[in-house]
């Protein structure tokens, strides 16, 4: 790889220029959103009424695990990385990036700018904060985008990562939310302060309840952060988050019911933000275990399932039907063009009959932990299935104890992802041989050498073809069924104002709606 | 009183005894759940290498009996250790919650018991009529709908009006009638929840005293019905009412946790319930032994009560 050719494809903005297929992505905002947005204002109490949190949540941010952790976090810390409204990465605590091979990434980091606690972040603090998830006693979620690091070290004002194979989409991993910027003592952070270098400094928290913030004077980024406080509340029983939307007591409020949109909608008082992204419900079938080894039964099932129909009913329409592909179209290298997989009995039967089945008899096991109407999605799933010969029988687990004892136990489950933001994420997170989170055990050595090739591929089309090809291998030879896209749809004050694109990255704005938003 | 005395120590040592078999009973419940701490804190997030650390880290991999020792010395010490989640002591995560949970009880209870005692006194008095009919048939609809509903309906009714708030968001700083403002709705609620049993319990037992010789007696000299009443039937018809009002005070420290959700009051209820999904034993046995702190001291109130009402009981031997 040549110095010429990393210039153009490593650095940030280069890194991301086949990003414009993101236009696609167009979001569902009411008329008055999209109009142009004058100056924001600065001021106001901004309060958030989340369906997540729990009493247990905590500080450490290899632990955080929902939406209010997530939204908390990113109102008190800074990370090296951001990911703007576009999907593209912009620099954060790290200036600027760059690598010559692909595997020794060099972040320069930002100076002047200082932790709440008014001490300044240095090259060891960010040492410190990512190395937090790194090595054999890390209890992070992350662990394993670490894996491939063998080495992290100052260099000035740069922080040198070193990898043991190239990998183009590396800037992409730091970008994660977990990775919060922390002051550092002795190479460890303290996962139990509250210090941070972002936007707004915590007053108080009682997990569970409420956090309070207040702006933080000293942020560097002149132009974010318009509130003068921010609170956000846990409110997880949703008539309840609804009531106090309704009625005044908060200004933002996340996971509306599908079926009360319609009534909120009429009464006036809010707007609705409906945001396409990557976020997709699952049914992931263990690949290893009889009869989903054999990828006629697989396709048996993938064509007996109505994904319209599924939107239109677990999502109230505030979704898209996805083919079965993790990627979505928020994503550089969707694959849109694939044939798409209609309701179709006679072809599931086909397929059952190259099985050398007439009928077959299969239990899925979900709970609404997995997503909310996953119970009814899958009743759903075994109405359209009977009529293909496929009797699927639904077996409800407990929400409590979901992902120990029945995610990636039970062959056939139901499941959610998040989405990410690149390919590899993706790919490398839930479908390479071996990786962690592969909920369906599925190997396929075509799939998994694209994989590692594509990595590290710098031709623009040569990559899209990979991606692509890597796509038509999940959805048509995978274990995933992967039905629907589902987009966040929040509840806003008739007040809130919204720059005019808001990320597909992750729920609220990629969790920065208090650093982004502002009062009319 | 002497007697007395001796049977408060009695019931206090017996109550002890209690407070043990409960914590040895919750920690067995509590060990036989599926999935620990570790896997519950990193959820979907768990790979083997990750929990491995984790329950190190938390020391998970000591023997359950170790354990259970480790953490009753401490509570003995007056020390109820932290919180193996969030690593914060849980004594102060309590004290907070445990407020606001006897605020909102004392609160309901100082409307529906007053409430339920003049309801259930006036049924009695007018038996059969038309208002014994009305409040009977309201205090049980309240009751047979389920709590969220009767939360619900009290929004609909008394918030979307601008009213009252349906969210109760309390500061440590708030003055009290303020206080009392922002938990009306939640007070109301369980005010209606628990009104009927008490109120039902009252007129049950002054209807059955009335039937007795000496009230006929009373009615003979020419007494007024409402003296009647209040000076010969309720004074012997006290003892069960007594029981019947601990019972839903104990209720409405330990049982709330539906209300605590509709209106996101940060009670000790919904601190159980997070903390049974996260298999934090440590906050569990703590809020279980408040709990069944709260069943023990609230019967042996009854029970001291009911035998002060009773000079038969006093001079038994």
């Amino acid at each position: 790889m040549t110095r010429n050719i990393t210039s153009q494809r490593m650095t940030r903005r280069g890194l991301l220029q086949g990003a414009t297929a993101l236009g696609a992505a167009g979001l569902i905002l009411p008329a008055s959103y999209r109009s142009a947005k004058a100056a924001p204002n600065k001021g106001g109490t901004f309060r958030i009424g989340l369906g997540h949190g729990n009493t247990t949540d905590g500080y450490d941010p290899g632990l955080w695990d929902n939406l209010y952790a997530q939204v908390f976090a990113a109102s008190r810390h800074n990370q090296l990385i951001e990911v703007d409204s576009d999907g593209q990465l912009i620099g954060e605590i790290a200036e600027s990036w760059d690598s010559d091979d692909g595997a020794t990434w060099v972040f320069r980091i930002r100076q002047g700018v200082s932790f709440h606690s008014g001490k300044d972040v240095t090259v060891e603090d960010v040492i410190a904060s990512l190395n937090h998830h790194r090595g054999d006693d890390a209890t992070s979620a992350i662990k394993q985008f670490f894996d491939p690091v063998t080495e992290i070290r100052a260099d000035g004002q740069n922080v040198v990562v070193t990898l043991n194979a190239p990998n183009g989409d590396f800037p992409y991993l730091m970008s994660d939310y977990h990775l919060a910027i922390m002051p550092g003592s002795d190479g460890k952070i303290d996962p139990t302060s509250t210090d941070g270098c972002g936007p707004y400094i915590v007053e108080s928290y009682e997990p569970g309840v409420q956090a309070t913030l207040n702006r933080n004077p000293n942020y560097w980024k002149s132009d974010r952060a318009h509130f003068d406080r921010v609170e956000i509340l846990a409110i997880l029983d949703s008539a309840a988050r609804l009531n106090a939307l309704m009625t005044g007591q908060v200004d933002l409020i996340d996971q509306i019911d599908p079926a009360t949109i319609g009534m909120l909608e009429s009464r006036g008082v809010a707007n609705i933000l409906s945001i396409p992204g990557n976020a997709h419900y699952v049914f992931p079938m263990d690949s290893r275990a009889a009869p989903f080894s054999d990828n006629n039964v697989r396709l048996a099932l993938k064509y007996a399932i109505d994904r319209q129909q599924m939107v239109d009913t677990i999502l109230g329409g505030h979704g898209a039907v996805s083919n079965d592909n993790p990627i979505g179209p928020a994503n550089r290298y969707f694959h849109a063009d694939m044939e798409p997989k209609e309701f179709d009995p006679d072809r599931a039967r086909h397929y059952l009959r190259k099985a050398g089945m007439e009928s077959l008899s299969v239990d899925l096991h979900v709970a609404d932990a997995a997503f909310s109407g996953a119970v009814d999605a899958g009743a759903l799933f075994a109405e359209t299935a009977a009529q293909a010969g496929i009797s699927i029988n639904l077996v409800r687990e407990p929400n409590d104890g979901y992902w120990d004892n029945v995610w990636m136990q039970k062959p056939f489950v139901a499941s959610y992802w998040g989405g990410r933001a690149v390919e590899d994420h993706m790919f490398t997170t839930g479908y390479a041989a071996g990786a962690a989170w592969n909920d369906s055990f599925w190997e396929h050595e075509r799939f998994n050498e694209l994989l590692v090739k594509a990595r590290s591929e710098i031709d623009e089309d040569l990559r899209r073809e990979m991606y692509h090809e890597m796509q038509r291998i999940v959805s048509f030879e995978g274990s995933v069924i992967v039905p629907m896209n589902n987009n966040y749809v929040m509840g806003a004050a008739k007040n809130v104002e919204t720059p005019e694109r808001i990320s597909a990255n992750w729920n609220l704005d990629g969790f920065r709606a208090p650093e982004r938003w502002w009062f009319a | 009183m002497h007697a007395v005395l001796v049977m408060i120590a009695q019931r206090l040592a017996l109550g002890l005894l209690t407070l043990f078999v409960v914590s040895v009973v919750i920690f067995g419940a509590t060990e036989l759940l599926p999935g620990d701490l570790a896997s519950a804190l990193l959820g979907q997030a768990a790979t083997p290498e990750t929990l491995a650390a984790l329950r190190t880290q938390l020391g998970l991999n000591d023997p359950a009996p170790v354990r259970y020792w480790n953490w009753a010395t401490g509570v003995l010490q007056g020390d109820f250790g932290t919180s193996l989640a969030t690593r914060r002591p849980i004594a102060d995560m309590l004290a907070a919650r445990l407020g606001n949970t006897i605020f909102l009880a004392l609160y309901a209870a100082a409307i529906a018991v007053p409430l339920s005692l003049i309801l259930g006194v006036l049924a009695a008095l007018w038996r059969n009529s038309l208002f014994d009919r009305v409040a009977n048939a309201g205090a049980l609809s309240a009751i047979s709908v389920p709590e969220f509903f009767v939360a619900y309906i009290l929004i609909f009714i008394l918030a979307q009006s601008g009213l009252f708030p349906s969210l109760v968001r309390l500061s440590p700083h708030m003055p009290l009638g303020e206080k009392l403002y922002v938990t009306f709705l939640p007070a109301l609620t369980l005010t209606l929840v628990v009104t009927a049993h008490m109120m039902r319990m009252t007129r049950a037992a002054i209807i059955n005293l009335m039937a007795s010789p000496y009230i006929e007696m009373a009615r003979l000299k020419g007494l007024s019905p409402l003296r009647i009443v209040l000076r010969h039937a309720l004074p012997n018809a006290l003892a069960p009412i007594i029981n019947v009002i601990a019972i839903n005070l104990a209720y409405l420290i330990t049982g709330v946790v539906v209300v605590e959700v509709v209106f996101v009051y940060p009670g000790l209820g919904q601190l159980m319930v997070d903390s049974v999904a996260k298999r934090d034993i440590a906050v569990v046995q703590a809020i279980a032994l408040i709990f069944a702190s709260a069943y023990v001291l609230l019967n042996l109130t009854a029970d001291v009560l009911s035998t002060l009402t009773n000079p038969r009981l006093m001079r038994r031997k």
